[in-house]
């Protein structure tokens, strides 16, 4: 099943939740896409969440500060939790913050 | 009261290089003009034929110190942000971000990995390490009560006209 909720795409299958983030991700975005995928974590209570990076064409800190607290929020509910497809720009930043210690990163088929 | 703090006697002495190249934007600290002012900064350096990645560290960095001064510096109240965009010579862009809000107590303390006086906010405290990491220099100066300049620079690669 896939939903189209304001700009935010999801993927629900077998017990995992996918979101495609798109665009840009900064202080001013990161609010907004943070609650939705909230929401949407809490109503479906996946096994697995998975953010799929694939669309997302720029992104600062303030998203390894969303990505760090959706991995946080996943582990208290018991979900496991991946970054799929970053572009290299943002490999680039998860590397700096040593990302690939904390939540797994994957390269694979994108919706 | 404060109007003609902003001389500063240590900077204006110092032989500073030749300007090719100057432009600068001042616009308020609203959370929309991350985007804008890390398109203009982009549009600024694509005069001198960067890569894709150095695009992409310079509208980081702008973002970072853009981010904090909305966040920190005026602390999500109204205020002024000034952006200057510097060419000079042997393609090195020289950035400088501006505000005037509350400032920085310990300056060392902010630029250390991590560190956030926002814990709970969900902020990584990663946004000098991603400056200092993606430009070549990154020079703070802060007092609080007087605002904060971040000055960064970059020296652009020279690539080959073949490859484009």
């Amino acid at each position: 099943m896939q939903t189209n909720e304001r700009g935010l795409r999801w993927l629900e299958t077998e017990g995992s939740l996918t979101v495609y983030l798109e665009g840009d991700i900064d202080h001013h975005t990161a609010q907004t896409i943070r609650s939705r995928i909230d929401t949407r974590l809490f109503l479906v209570r996946p096994r697995e969440l998975v953010l799929d990076l694939a669309r997302v064409n720029f992104m600062d800190s303030a998203g390894l500060g969303l990505i760090l607290g959706r991995f946080t929020k996943a582990s208290e509910l018991g979900v496991s939790f991946r970054l799929n497809n970053p572009n290299r720009h943002i490999q680039k930043i998860l590397d700096l913050a040593g990302m690939e210690r904390l939540v797994p990163i994957t390269v694979g088929k994108t919706g | 009261m404060e109007k003609n703090h902003r001389t500063e006697p240590a900077e204006s002495a110092r032989t500073e290089p030749r300007v090719l190249n100057e432009c600068r934007l001042t616009f308020p600290s609203l959370s929309a003009n991350e985007g804008y002012a890390r398109a203009c900064a982009a549009a600024f350096c694509a005069q001198l034929d960067p890569t894709a990645t150095e695009i992409s560290d310079i509208k980081c960095a702008v973002s970072e110190a853009v981010t904090n001064a909305i966040v920190h510096g005026y602390r999500d109240t109204a205020g002024e942000i000034i952006m200057t965009l510097r060419q000079l010579p042997d393609r090195v862009v020289k950035i400088e971000i501006r505000d005037k809000g509350c400032g920085i107590a310990n300056v060392e303390e902010a630029r250390t990995p991590l560190y956030t006086t926002d814990p709970a906010g969900e902020r990584s405290g990663m946004g000098f390490t991603v400056m200092e990491s993606f430009m070549d220099t990154l020079r703070v100066v802060s007092a609080p009560g007087r605002g904060t300049k971040v000055t960064m620079t970059k020296k652009f690669t020279c690539l080959p006209r073949v490859r484009r």
